[in-house]
């Protein structure tokens, strides 16, 4: 197990390379000249000059690249251009929020979809699973934003039970923190669900199909006994599998829920840095939230020695 | 005599007709190809179907809500919001149909070339498990900041971002084909590599390329709006539902019926994708489709 452990850890490192390069690539194969494009229409020459020399594009290519190199394996993501602060501590300020919206919406979309999927595999092809399918399609079609827009305008602008947008750290009270978050984790989630939802009726319907489950049935026990212990339990590995890699729609759905509900995170730094051109930003959050995606899916492959015995590394 | 016993039942039973019995087996591509085809309708004759100059501003008829004269009220610069928003399919389109093409295209090159030539494969697919792990949204978001707002950018950086997906796809399909009887025994007739590819290979890679193609066409829809909203997608110049979004997100307290016409066209076009997408896949795939 720790020699897997070990090789799967090393396995993410040309994984992560790539992304560097790619990350790196991304100012150098740019069409034109990154520095013009960066400073704008109305910069001087020396403007542009001054940002070429922040970005070190005043240095030759395999100086840039050793420099960009030996700065992440530091841990250094470079400095704002606009804020003149380094990316880490523009990240480290902004953190909060976006962990505690991906937690929420990760809660929400697990209690939503887990029970429709179980249920929907275990009334399969009655209306009860034609609806939850057409939910999952449907949640598949309704872009974050539009959800987004329709939350704020029935329950914060009609009912007024939520406030409209904005963010309240945890740490000012619960209650306050609550109120902010529940719609943003529902607006974000309504996608994430969709999928989960739809993986555990695939799964479960696999797994109701089996001998053992007929077993279970026939010996007395109560339909819940037979659908969570005996069903989910031996269902769960496929259903982890998505919810690792739904954490790429959580991600990318971050960036633009932060925008809708006004919540100061990272996805709303990318989208701020982007609108600046504020390029050692973007580069960051591009690494940051890939690395997050990569080690969360080594999480899930190691999870499944806990879901299923019969796993061995 | 098995077959004149049967050959009554059949002549009895085709009562109904031909359209209620593909409608009855293939539900979803009707309704989706139906939706569709209303949609691309609206983005053809656009300029005909009572609408006015989407770009014209008029100042003294800002911010009206949904009336006779304008159907979906007016936006800020007193833009009419129905006009912009029948127009905005137009980009939606595009982009999506462009999107799904090119994508589908390059990753059929790169699938074949992986699938065949194993130092390609080695390179090649380190590199797509790389852009893999960022996030597809993400990674159109970050090569759109390098480029100039354009829909042609727009649909690029789009397809670059899902090209990975695509290819694995199709070196999949292409490394089981490989070791098929039927390839190894053109092979073994002296067949070249090339016509092994168009003749065996090719014609079995449509059907997978099809479904997924379609869910490609859906998730660029959603990201030219999501890029659009953010600000860093189609140009705002052009109306696009995104742009039309994202220009409306600060006066959304007073005009949200600006938002709420475009995201109703956005979310009834995107659905109507996925269940062709579904049902293609439904059809094609039977194996699959019972376990979906």
């Amino acid at each position: 197990m720790f020699a897997y452990i070990v090789r799967r850890l090393l396995a993410t490192i040309p994984v992560m390379g790539v992304v560097a390069l790619f990350v790196f690539a991304l100012l150098h194969l740019t069409p034109g000249d990154p520095a013009v494009l960066i400073a704008g229409e109305l910069a001087t020459d020396a403007d542009i000059a001054a940002i070429r020399a922040k970005l070190g594009l005043d240095q030759p290519f395999h100086i840039q690249l050793a420099t960009w190199l030996w700065s992440l394996a530091r841990g250094d993501l470079g400095i704002s251009i606009f804020t003149n602060l380094p990316v880490t501590r523009l990240i480290e300020q902004r953190l909060e929020p976006t962990l505690m919206l991906t937690l929420t919406t990760l809660i929400v979309s697990i209690v939503i979809a887990l029970p429709l999927g179980i249920i929907s595999a275990w009334k399969a092809g009655t209306w009860i699973d034609t609806a939850v399918m057409s939910f999952a399609v449907f949640g598949f079609s309704v872009p974050v934003f539009v959800l987004g827009f329709v939350l704020i305008l029935v329950f914060s602008l009609q009912l007024d039970w939520f406030p409209v947008q904005g963010y309240t750290s945890i740490s000012e009270g619960f209650l306050p923190f609550l109120a902010n978050i529940t719609l943003p984790s529902v607006a974000l989630g309504m996608i994430y669900a969709a999928l989960i939802a739809r993986i555990t009726r695939a799964s479960m319907l696999d797994v109701l199909a089996q001998d053992y489950i007929r077993t279970a049935d026939a010996k007395g026990l109560a339909t819940f006994d037979v659908l969570i212990r005996h069903g989910l339990k031996n269902a769960a590995v496929p259903i982890v599998t998505v919810i690792g890699i739904g954490i790429a729609l959580l991600i990318s759905g971050v960036v633009v829920t932060e925008t809708v509900f006004a919540i100061p995170g990272l996805g709303r730094l990318t989208v701020d840095a982007i609108v600046k051109r504020d390029y050692p930003i973007v580069q960051g959050m591009v690494l940051l939230f890939s690395a997050v995606y990569v080690f969360i899916n080594l999480l899930v492959d190691l999870s499944y020695t806990l879901l299923d015995p019969r796993i061995r590394y | 005599m098995t077959a004149t016993a049967l050959e009554p039942t059949v002549a009895a039973k085709p009562a109904e007709g031909r359209v209620r019995r593909v409608l009855r087996r293939h539900p979803k591509i009707v309704i989706g190809g139906t939706i569709l085809l209303l949609i691309a309708l609206v983005a053809i004759f656009a300029p005909y179907l009572a609408t006015v100059d989407p770009q014209k501003v008029s100042p003294a008829r800002r911010m009206r809500w949904p009336q006779e004269l304008y159907w979906f009220g007016t936006d800020m610069m007193g833009r009419d919001v129905w006009s912009r928003t029948l127009y905005g399919t137009r980009v939606s389109l595009v982009v999506g149909i462009g999107a799904a093409a090119l994508a589908t295209v390059g990753g059929l090159a790169l699938g074949l070339i992986t699938g065949f030539i194993r130092w390609a494969d080695a390179i090649l697919m380190r590199i797509m498990d790389g852009l893999m792990s960022i996030p597809a949204v993400l990674l159109a978001i970050a090569l759109m900041a390098i480029t100039q707002a354009s829909i042609q950018n727009v649909i690029i950086a789009i397809a670059i971002a899902e090209l990975p997906r695509v290819t694995r796809l199709v070196r999949g399909v292409v490394l089981s084909l490989r070791e098929q009887p039927f390839v190894e025994a053109a092979t073994a007739a002296g067949t070249g590599l090339a016509m092994t590819m168009i003749r065996h290979i090719l014609p079995n890679t449509v059907a997978p390329l099809l479904v997924q193609g379609t869910y490609v066409c859906a998730s660029a829809m959603i990201t030219e709006a999501i890029l659009s909203f953010i600000g860093a997608g189609t140009p705002p110049i052009i109306p696009s539902w995104g742009n039309i979004m994202s220009e409306a997100r600060s006066i959304f307290q007073v005009g949200w019926y600006i938002v709420v016409f475009p995201s109703v066209f956005l979310s009834i076009t995107v659905l109507s994708v996925n269940l062709l997408g579904d049902g293609m896949r439904d059809a094609l795939d039977p194996r699959l489709a019972r376990r979906m």
